[in-house]
This record gives structure tokens, C-alpha cells and sequence, in this order.
């Protein structure tokens, strides 16, 4: 029999593995949003700048710095690899493709996405490397109201509290200042922002450069999870149906996703998964997020898609 | 000079709407059939160059013809109904599966209803044609939200089709017939008492599949069918508005486009894997499909055989390169550079003609018909 605070302690589990698929979520939502790109090559560049950071650090390390001033340089160093990648992908790939259906954009970040695979792989190597910049121990709560307590990760609180702080950084961003509403007016209408006189190249760059540093801090946390390796490029797949459910458009709508696709998995596979075989963690995102589709097609948080002809 | 179609006067309405309606077409057509039918199986009999080993035969030839029917397929979904799919791969292994429950024997236990389902081992022939028509229902069932959703959120519903079908093959030992690996063996592939076993019949057997399944797609998009599928492409709400019933229009471009490419997928396990596992049939070779269909051009049969034959032999010749050169690299460093050599072409591809070598080849026919003037 299952108990109220095993259930609790899957739930929460879930909860919190959903943030960090919100995490790499969060960087689809800001291309789509300022550009109409879905972009594929969110997963490819969490590998990179995770690559970069591990690699980084652990050479700093070994010149003898001390390991706090050697996180600083190491992220230092990624988010000046990422800001590369966002002017190399504006200034080669998306810049000359500008105007050309979503289709063919989307294709063009599946070929950025070999490049940045097959690249950070050469020039960083290709071994799975360990990160440990956050605690990986765990909490119990609630030893005195459940046998054993509830199982909590300092490193999925940890994620939680980072995913926060970037979705409020972001909402400032996107809200208050001029380049954020400039990225705002270029979604809305990229011909009309254009003749007001915003630089529309900067902005797709700026725009890359903030999905490239939100890949850094979701390697950051995925890499301590499990390690910098190849397999982290699959993440990017599994984050789609978490946008898919929040709704394209929404940055709020990502991290409920998130929320709503990590709980329901765990969920489904600790109770459903016994009966049907296990391994429903592996397509239950996807299920789930085809039935939403049927039910509201713009997800739960986007922008309703209205067509005229 | 020679590509002119000055004199060639249509004299009836049949003439005017042939498939091809220039004389020189029809000739190179005939010339590249006669080849593909007559030359390469002599050549490769008498192992005279370039086939003297069977390694063009086995290793490019047989992938690219069964890859690019399956991309014929994928275009009829992506290229004329404008519904982009993700979740080739899945048909694939859909037509694949299903044809070999058909040929090794189907026995579905129905215990709640006291009974069961036997059918007997069915001959190659049909059941890999079932096996696309297996491949052929489901796409109607996963084709249905495309009645609500369109673009990039119909890729990702398409996906869902993708991973269910890896796990279901993946961990429903029934599929397999119980295999303790996972992977299984194709039946014996005999056609009508004819055993198909060296490559240059495998070959030959390929090659009339798809000559079969173009020439009925051609037709099939010539036809009132494809018109609709166009015309719910370019713009839905307008066809709908001219009597075009989309979910007919949709339902039929996924059910004929699974098809096809559950007929594929059912060729590759049978006749190019021999033995196989889900992993053949994963999201990798989606994207291939995908690749394939875009690079060869959307909404052209004939683009649908360019683009195989250009995303089947890049990585061949990427990785022939540098061992020609004597360039000391290890293994690791030619697959990333393979990658992101493969990953540059695509992307400039893409910048430089985004309609695909269709459009190329239509441009360079333009510049033929006014050879040697420049217009």
C-alpha cells in the first residue's frame, strides 16, 4: 500500500525535477518569443556551456586557484563561449535567413545543433565530467508525521531557488528596461520594429545571448545532477512538451509546465509504471502534452492564435 | 541545344497533362530506368567496375532507394499537406513490426472474451503491404490533433507518436515475439516461390517497390487528391472556404503518407537489416527523413530521390576524405567533424536555396532550354 507520504515524496521529487526542465524551457520561450525560431539548439547549447564550465574549472583548479575565484573565472568564461555562439549563430545562420518560414528556420537550428554538438565536443572532449558546485545530500522532513520521512535534494531546492530568481530576473528584463521592451516590439511585428529604428540584428543577438546564459545555469544544475556528458542534449526533447503545456509564449507558463510534466511523470511512473511495463517516463511528457494540444491548442498560458485570411 | 522543346506541338488534352511533357524528359527517364533496371544488376553479375565488390550495391544503393521511398512519403505529409511530422521514424517501425507479426504468425489472447485471435504466418508480399497499413491507421489516429493544431506544435504532437511507438516495441515483449534481446530476425523473403537473397536481387526488388509507389504518389498529387492537400498547405481556412473539407484532406495525406512510409520501414527490417532492434527506427532517423525531404525540396517527388541520395552519401564521403588524404585523425575527431561539417552544409543549404535541389534542378533546366543564350 502507498502512502500519503511516499505520495508526497513523489510529488515533490517530480515537482522539482520539473523545474529543471522548466530551466532549459525557459531559453525556447525567450528565441520564440523574440524571433519566431523554435529553436532546436537549446540542448545542444546546455552541452556547450556546460562543457566549457567543467572544463574551465577543472583546468583553473589544477593551476591552484582557490575554487571560489576559479567558479567565478569558469563562468566567466562560458557566458563569453555563449555570447560567441549567439553572435556566430545571428551573424551566419539566422541573419541571412531572415523572412523564411518557420520551417525552414527550425531545420537551420537542427544544423546549428549538429555544429554545436559535433564543436563543443572536439574542443572540450567528449567523457561525461562531474560538476560539483551545489550540495548533493538530502533533507528528511516531517521524521515525526511519516516512517522515514520525506526525502528532499538540497540540489532540487537548490534548482528551485535558481529557476525563481531567473524567471524574476527575466520579467524585470523583459518589462523595464529599453532593450527588453525593444525585444518585445521585434516580437510583435520584426518590420514595423525595424522602422522605429531598433537594430534588429542586435537584438536576435542579445536574445541568443540570454538563452545562452540560461543554458549555463541549467547546465549548471543538470551537470551536478548528472554530469556534463552527451546524453544532457536529450533534455532539450523533453523540455518541448513542457512548452508545449505552459503555452509557447509564456514565460510563466514554462516553469508551470515544467511543474505540471515533472510531477505527472514521476507520478504516472511510480503509480501507473508497475502496471504497464515501467520506463512510462520516457514518453508520459509527450502523451500528456498531445492530450492538452486536443484540449487548448495555444497551451495553458499562450497567447490565444487567432487567423484571418 | 539538345533540352528544346520547340516542335513538340500537344495535340490532345491527355498529351498536355503528361507526367512528362517534353520529349527529352521522357528519354532520360527512360535511359536512367534502363540503367537502374538492366545496367547495375549486369555490371554487378560480372563485378565489373565500380561494382566489384558489393559494397555500392549493399551499403548505398539498397539504403538510398528503400530511405528515399520513405522520404517520398514524408513529403507527401511535409512537402504537400504541410503538416510537418517528426515521428517518421515510428511509421517506420509501425510498417516494420507489423509486418513481421504478419509473417511470423499473429495470436492474440482474449481472455476476457474466452477466446482468440489466430492468424496464420502470412507470405512476404502481403504482409508488408499490411504492415503499411497498419502504418497507415495509426497515422490517422496520431494525425487527428492536426485537425486543431498546426506548424511546430503539430511537430511536437507528432513526437509523442515518436516515443510511445520506441517504448511500445521497445518494451512489449509480444511485438517481438518474445525475444530475450529485444532485437529479431525477418522471415525468409520469398516472393511468389522466388527467394530474395543476394544483393542484386534485394536490389532489384527494392527498385521496383519504388518505381511502383512513385509513380502512383506522382499521379496521386497530380490528382484532385493532391490539389486539396496543396491547397490546405497554403493556406486552410481559404481551402476550407472553397469546399475543401480539411479533415478528409488531412486524414487522407497522413493515412497515404504512412503508408508509404510504413512500406519502407517494413522494406529496411526485411530487406536491408535482416535482424533489428527499435533502435533502427528512433528520432534520429525522423530528422534524417526530415533533412532529406527539405534538402531534396518540399513538394517534389523527384526531390524526395536527390535529397536521400545527398544525406545517404555526405556522411560516406566525409568519412572517406580523410583516410583518402592519409590525414592522421582518430576515429572521435572524424565523427565530430562529421558533425560539424554535416550540421554547416545543412544550415548553408538552407541560407542559399531554401527550396532544395528541386528548385536547382528546375533553375538549371530554365538555363538548358536557353543554351548557349543567357535568356
Amino acid at each position: 500500500m502507498i502512502g500519503l507520504g511516499q505520495f508526497l515524496e513523489v510529488l515533490i521529487g517530480g515537482l522539482m525535477s520539473g523545474v529543471l526542465y522548466s530551466l532549459v524551457a525557459l531559453g525556447f520561450v525567450l528565441i520564440f518569443k523574440a524571433s519566431g525560431v523554435f529553436n532546436f539548439a537549446q540542448g545542444a547549447m546546455v552541452l556547450l556551456a556546460g562543457l566549457a564550465l567543467v572544463r574551465s574549472l577543472d583546468l583553473l583548479v589544477a593551476w591552484g586557484l582557490p575554487l571560489w575565484v576559479a567558479i567565478i573565472l569558469g563562468i566567466g568564461f562560458a557566458a563569453v563561449i555563449m555570447a560567441i555562439t549567439a553572435w556566430l549563430i545571428e551573424r551566419f545562420v539566422i541573419g541571412p535567413l531572415v523572412n523564411q518560414d518557420a520551417l525552414t528556420l527550425f531545420m537551420s537550428t537542427i544544423g546549428v545543433t549538429f555544429i554545436l554538438e559535433g564543436a563543443a565536443q572536439m574542443i572540450f572532449g567528449s567523457d561525461a565530467y562531474p560538476l560539483r558546485l551545489f550540495p548533493m545530500d538530502a533533507w528528511f522532513l516531517f521524521e515525526d508525521l511519516f516512517p522515514g520521512g520525506i526525502l528532499l535534494n538540497k540540489l532540487d531546492v537548490w534548482g528551485g531557488f535558481i529557476a525563481g530568481i531567473l524567471v524574476a530576473g527575466l520579467a524585470i528584463f523583459f518589462e523595464r528596461t529599453k532593450t527588453g521592451r525593444a525585444l518585445r516590439a521585434v516580437a510583435d511585428d520584426h518590420l514595423a520594429a525595424q522602422s522605429v529604428g531598433i537594430p534588429i540584428s542586435w537584438i536576435w543577438f542579445v536574445v541568443w545571448l540570454a538563452a545562452g546564459l540560461v543554458a549555463l545555469v541549467a547546465a549548471t544544475v543538470w551537470g551536478t545532477k548528472l554530469g556534463v556528458q552527451f546524453s544532457i542534449t536529450f533534455l532539450a526533447l523533453k523540455a518541448l512538451p513542457v512548452l508545449i503545456i505552459g503555452g509557447l509564449t509564456s514565460i510563466p507558463g514554462a516553469i508551470v509546465g515544467g511543474f505540471i510534466v515533472g510531477a505527472g511523470e514521476k507520478i504516472a511512473e511510480v503509480f501507473l509504471g508497475s502496471y504497464i511495463g515501467g520506463g512510462i517516463e520516457y514518453w508520459f511528457a509527450y502523451v500528456l502534452a498531445l492530450v492538452v494540444l486536443l484540449v487548448r491548442p495555444q497551451g495553458l498560458f499562450g497567447e490565444r492564435i487567432i487567423e484571418r485570411i | 541545344m539538345l533540352y528544346r522543346e520547340a516542335g513538340q506541338f500537344k495535340t490532345t488534352y491527355a498529351e498536355d497533362m503528361a507526367i512528362f511533357p517534353i520529349r527529352q524528359d521522357r528519354i532520360a527517364l527512360g535511359i536512367l530506368l534502363g540503367i537502374a533496371f538492366v545496367g547495375v544488376p549486369l555490371l554487378a553479375t560480372f563485378h565489373i567496375w565500380p561494382f566489384n565488390s558489393e559494397y555500392l550495391l549493399w551499403a548505398i544503393l539498397l539504403p538510398f532507394l528503400i530511405l528515399a521511398l520513405a522520404a517520398i512519403g514524408v513529403n507527401i505529409l511535409v512537402g504537400y499537406c504541410g503538416q510537418i511530422s517528426l515521428g517518421s521514424g515510428a511509421f517506420m517501425a509501425i510498417g516494420a513490426y507489423s509486418a513481421y507479426k504478419l509473417g511470423t504468425g499473429v495470436h492474440i489472447p482474449l481472455a476476457w472474451f474466452g477466446f482468440a485471435i489466430s492468424i496464420p504466418p502470412l507470405p512476404v508480399l502481403p504482409s508488408i503491404l499490411l504492415g503499411g497499413l497498419m502504418a497507415a491507421i495509426a497515422g490517422i489516429l496520431f494525425g487527428i490533433p492536426s485537425l486543431r493544431i498546426k506548424g511546430l506544435y503539430l511537430a511536437v504532437a507528432t513526437l509523442a507518436a515518436q516515443f510511445f511507438f520506441d517504448w511500445v516495441f521497445l518494451r512489449v515483449p509480444w511485438f517481438t515475439n518474445y525475444a530475450p534481446s529485444g532485437s529479431v530476425n525477418a522471415p525468409r523473403l520469398d516472393f511468389f516461390g522466388l527467394a530474395v537473397n543476394t544483393p542484386i536481387e534485394r536490389y532489384l526488388l527494392c527498385l521496383i517497390f519504388i518505381t511502383v509507389f512513385a509513380v502512383l504518389a506522382k499521379n496521386l498529387v497530380r490528382g484532385n487528391l493532391g490539389r486539396q492537400w496543396m491547397a490546405i498547405r497554403d493556406m486552410d481556412i481559404a481551402a476550407e472556404l472553397i469546399g475543401i473539407r480539411p479533415l478528409y484532406a488531412k486524414l487522407t495525406a497522413f493515412a497515404v503518407s504512412s503508408f508509404i512510409i510504413g512500406v519502407a520501414g517494413a522494406l529496411w527490417a526485411f530487406v536491408y537489416l535482416g535482424s533489428w532492434e527499435p533502435l533502427a527506427f528512433s528520432i534520429d532517423r525522423s530528422l534524417q527523413l526530415l533533412f532529406m525531404v527539405i534538402i531534396g525540396g518540399l513538394g517534389s517527388i523527384m526531390g524526395s530521390f536527390v535529397g536521400a541520395a545527398f544525406i545517404l552519401i555526405l556522411p560516406i564521403m566525409l568519412n572517406l576524405i580523410p583516410t583518402q588524404l592519409g590525414v592522421p585523425l582518430s576515429t572521435e575527431t572524424i565523427t565530430h567533424l562529421e558533425f560539424i561539417i554535416f550540421g554547416s552544409l545543412i544550415c548553408y543549404l538552407l541560407i542559399k536555396e531554401p527550396h532544395g535541389f528541386a528548385r536547382l534542378i528546375s533553375i538549371g533546366k530554365e538555363k538548358l532550354r536557353l543554351w548557349p543564350f543567357p535568356y
